[in-house]
């Protein structure tokens, strides 16, 4: 019976779902041709068989490495029988086929579950969601092209080898199980926002109805982006053992300008919800957000950027890739030069009001992007162009996108006291008064905890920016008695917030991390940041595919003892590699973090050991937590109901009706 | 009350205002970027470049070879290490103090990132390998090729130390 879902059974369901997905891309447009509404009602079953036939082929892959079938190439080279089970499943998405069709797997259920959300209560026509789903369809048929064609996971190997070439140690990491699925869903999850914009150029009708559709669908891509970014970010902070959490790497770039765009969008489109204004750079911002997170997958793995993770670089597989993201974004964005122009523009902005410091957020963010997208992109265009090879990195980082950092935090916190419409800058100034009394007698005894005074006032922005959140919300809950009647997006917003300050808290805390690279002798004491480490023992220890051997690292403070650190290197036998486990202490106040380097062999034995101290470095990654906790939290279920509906049309109407001047 | 008129909110110059924030901020980043590029950029040198046009002290560079095999010293009861990194023409001696990485091998290729000293030895901030065993870094590889030391077309790279030899025989005619 088992036997039935084998390597071939999954190539066939993989070509069955790119049928699917073709049919699901073309159908809906033809039925509009021909006005043949049933052809556009087949889109929700066709994206629904497409999701199943993915899944049975994801599951037979995965099968497949259960069983260590080597006669699959991709297995035989990333798999092997002495490896943990754990790994022989996550790796099936360590290697690039895998990740490939985790990836389609993915937007297969995103399509889905747009096909399945309930359209009558949110007053979807379900003529636009077969447009979205067509849109959907047509990305998904391209890119199972591109795996069947290019990079099929399921090629055969004749013959079969005994054994397979085993996996690169430092994948084999239970972090390597969750963090590239919820990172690749952060990706993914800016499909819908993006099909959602091109089907309203297509239909020509951008309202603050289409607002409340593309924004929790937003909300939900960027806190899985989040979520998959903090891991990643904190997996090269264990695994790596460089002893920093961000390296400004292409690929790790490649994540965060998807970011930074769908964070922009995700506040322009409240604007659109909330005021139906800023419709076009809305979409604008929805288009560029998908392009951004297609070129972080892809444009890594096509070997345009030359990078420390790229782990599969093939030229043919670059043309492939870079054709399908031309069709993709720009078909879109001609799409939006052609058809924008139609759309309506929405009301007027006052001066002072939160649609204004939303649209200052947007400019801020866009910035920033900018910025992050030339430094990642001008080493490779220098190479191209003129033959010169250099590379940017954190200094060229530092000095760029500090100073563009320092007034969001700044103008976060004043946003969130701004009324909508228009403010009343005295009482925005009366509301704030807490807020920055609190931060001032917070941020002065840290004064002398910093070394440089750009350090000191990026903490104190953070400070601020958490303090104005809680006494934000305070206030509204003043306002309205009951913790019940507060909406829900109010508690995301504010949570998302204090998010960020506790992760920037953590990047300042992590500005004064120290280090002292020693070679130590079993029973020597190291002194660093005021904390003893004495080396205790070294043993040997034998793992399921490695050998190990293990430092104990006793650190005291004043003679109290703190922890118990063991850090060791392990030699792997297939491949033949060897790789350091870090050891961590975290607390509160931050990390103490061990590496073990290395042996000379003299006599005695002398050990080569890494010691940070790294203060606050824990918040990086709670920070980030906190912020996608602040997103799941403010996925908006009870804006659906029929009173608010009415209300929103009724503003709606409203704003319409004020807006006679001509549009843009 | 009559207002200036460009606090009156009409819809032209709410857009001037936009823009002019837009222009502002674009335009500050713009600056930011182009004074860090003119600060911030590491060139990628090989030895024969290092050695033909040494950069200011204390310029960052990334010098990329291979590490010629045999070369690779730990110096005894001190984390510092001490190799050579070559292109097949000039050998540049690489001071490091530190972990090496878990993929640094000798007669691989190798890339270190740090200053150039007055003695023409180098001083290493930081050393990278790359993550896949049989992988070379691009610009090393142009490096070699650029030198005449490695054609892809013939296979393979060679190993470093039979290039040092080479070397030795070039310097020889050519002194």
């Amino acid at each position: 019976m088992m036997e039935l879902f084998g390597p071939e059974e999954g190539h066939y369901a993989l070509a069955l779902g790119c049928v699917l997905a073709l049919f699901q891309g073309t159908l809906p447009f033809l039925g509009k041709c021909r006005s043949l509404r049933s052809l556009a009602t087949l889109a929700v079953p066709l994206a629904i068989s497409q999701c199943g036939a993915l899944l049975l082929s994801f599951i037979c892959l995965i099968l497949a490495a259960v069983r260590d079938d080597f006669s699959v190439k991709n297995i035989a080279e990333n798999s092997a029988l002495n490896k943990p089970m754990l790994y022989k499943i996550a790796g099936v998405w360590g290697n690039h086929e895998g990740s490939i069709l985790l990836w389609i797997v993915i937007l297969s259920l995103c399509g889905a579950a747009v096909a399945c959300s309930g359209h009558h209560k949110t007053g979807l026509t379900s003529l636009f969601r077969a447009y979205v789903l067509a849109i959907l369809g047509l990305i998904s048929g391209g890119f199972q092209l591109f795996c069947l064609l290019t990079s099929n996971p399921f090629t055969r190997l004749i013959p079969m080898p005994a054994d397979g070439l085993g996996m690169n140690p430092l994948l084999q990491d239970p972090g390597l199980a969750f963090h590239p699925p919820i990172l690749y869903a952060g990706y993914v999850g800016f499909a819908v926002p993006f099909a959602f914009a091109v089907a309203a150029l297509i239909s020509g009708n951008v309202n603050s109805l289409w607002g409340r559709w593309v924004r929790p669908w937003t909300v939900a891509a960027w806190a899985l982006l989040t979520c998959g970014i903090t891991l990643g970010s904190w997996w090269s902070y264990y695994v790596l053992g460089w002893g920093g959490y961000w390296f400004w790497d292409p690929v790790e770039n490649a994540s965060l300008i998807p970011w930074l765009s769908g964070t922009a969008l995700l506040h322009s489109a409240i604007v659109t919800e909330k005021r139906n204004g800023l419709k076009i750079w809305t979409v604008f911002l929805a288009i560029a957000s998908f392009s951004f997170s297609l070129s972080g997958t892809f444009l890594v793995r096509s070997g345009i950027l030359n990078s420390v993770h790229a782990f599969a670089n093939d030229p043919a597989r670059g043309i492939f890739i870079l054709s399908l993201l031309g069709l993709i974004s720009g078909g879109a964005l001609f799409l939006f030069a052609w058809r924008a122009p139609t759309l309506n523009n929405g009301p007027l902005f006052s001066p002072v009001s939160r649609e204004n410091a939303l649209v200052f957020n947007n400019i801020l963010l866009c910035s920033l992007c900018a910025v992050v997208l030339t430094g990642t992109l001008y080493p490779p265009f220098m190479q191209l162009l003129f033959g010169r090879t250099l590379s940017v990195g954190k200094p060229f980082f530092d000095s760029t996108t500090i100073p563009l950092v320092l007034p969001l935090l700044f103008g976060m916190g004043i946003g969130t006291s701004l009324s909508w419409r228009h403010a009343s800058l005295g009482r925005t100034f009366k509301r704030l008064r807490p807020a920055f009394f609190l931060t001032l007698i917070t941020a002065i005894p840290l004064y002398w905890n910093f070394r440089n005074i750009l350090a000191f006032s990026a903490a104190c922005l953070a400070l601020w920016v958490i303090t104005s959140s809680i006494t934000d919300v305070v206030m509204r809950l003043r306002a309205v008695h009951t913790l019940r009647h507060l909406p829900r997006g109010i508690w995301g917003a504010c949570l998302a917030h204090i998010g960020v300050g506790v992760t920037i808290l953590g990047i300042c805390g992590m500005d004064t991390a120290q280090h002292a690279i020693v070679a130590s002798h079993i029973g020597e004491h190291h002194q660093l940041e005021g904390n003893d480490w004495l080396l205790t023992s070294v043993r040997s220890l034998n793992g399921p595919n490695y050998q190990a051997l293990q430092a104990d690292i006793l650190v005291s403070h004043q003679g109290k003892e703190v922890a118990t650190l063991h850090p060791s290197l392990r030699t792997f036998i297939t491949p033949h590699q060897s790789t350091s486990e870090v050891a961590i202490h975290s607390s509160i106040r931050g990390d103490l973090y061990a590496v073990f380097g290395g042996v000379q062999h003299t006599n005695p034995e002398t050990y080569i050991l890494r010691l940070h101290d790294n203060p606050l470095a824990p918040w990086i990654w709670i920070g980030g937590l906190i912020m996608a906790l602040g997103g799941l939290l403010s996925l908006p279920y009870h804006r659906f109901r029929y009173s608010k509906q009415n209300n929103l049309q009724k503003t709606h109407r409203t704003a319409v009706s004020r807006d006679h001047t001509p549009c843009l | 009350m009559s207002r200036s008129p460009l606090l009156k909110p009409s819809r032209k110059t709410t857009r001037l205002w936009i823009l002019c924030a837009s222009l502002l901020c674009l335009g500050s980043a713009t600056f930011l970027v182009l004074n860090a590029f003119s600060s911030n950029i590491v060139f990628f040198m090989a030895p024969s470049q290092l050695r033909d046009h040494p950069p200011h002290p204390s310029r960052v560079v990334r010098l990329g070879g291979m590490v010629v095999a045999g070369s690779l010293h730990h110096h005894p009861n001190t984390p510092d290490t001490t190799f050579d990194v070559t292109d097949g023409q000039v050998a540049i001696t690489v001071h490091y103090t530190g972990i090496l990485p878990d993929l640094f091998r000798e007669g691989q290729s190798v890339v270190a990132v740090g200053e150039l000293q007055t003695d023409q030895s180098f001083k290493a901030q930081e050393v990278l390998a790359k993550h896949d065993e049989t992988y070379m870094p691009k610009e090393v590889a142009d490096a070699l090729k650029r030198s005449g030391k490695w054609d892809p077309r013939f296979g393979p790279p060679p190993d470093a130390a039979s290039w040092n030899r080479m070397t030795a025989t070039s310097h020889d005619q050519h002194p």
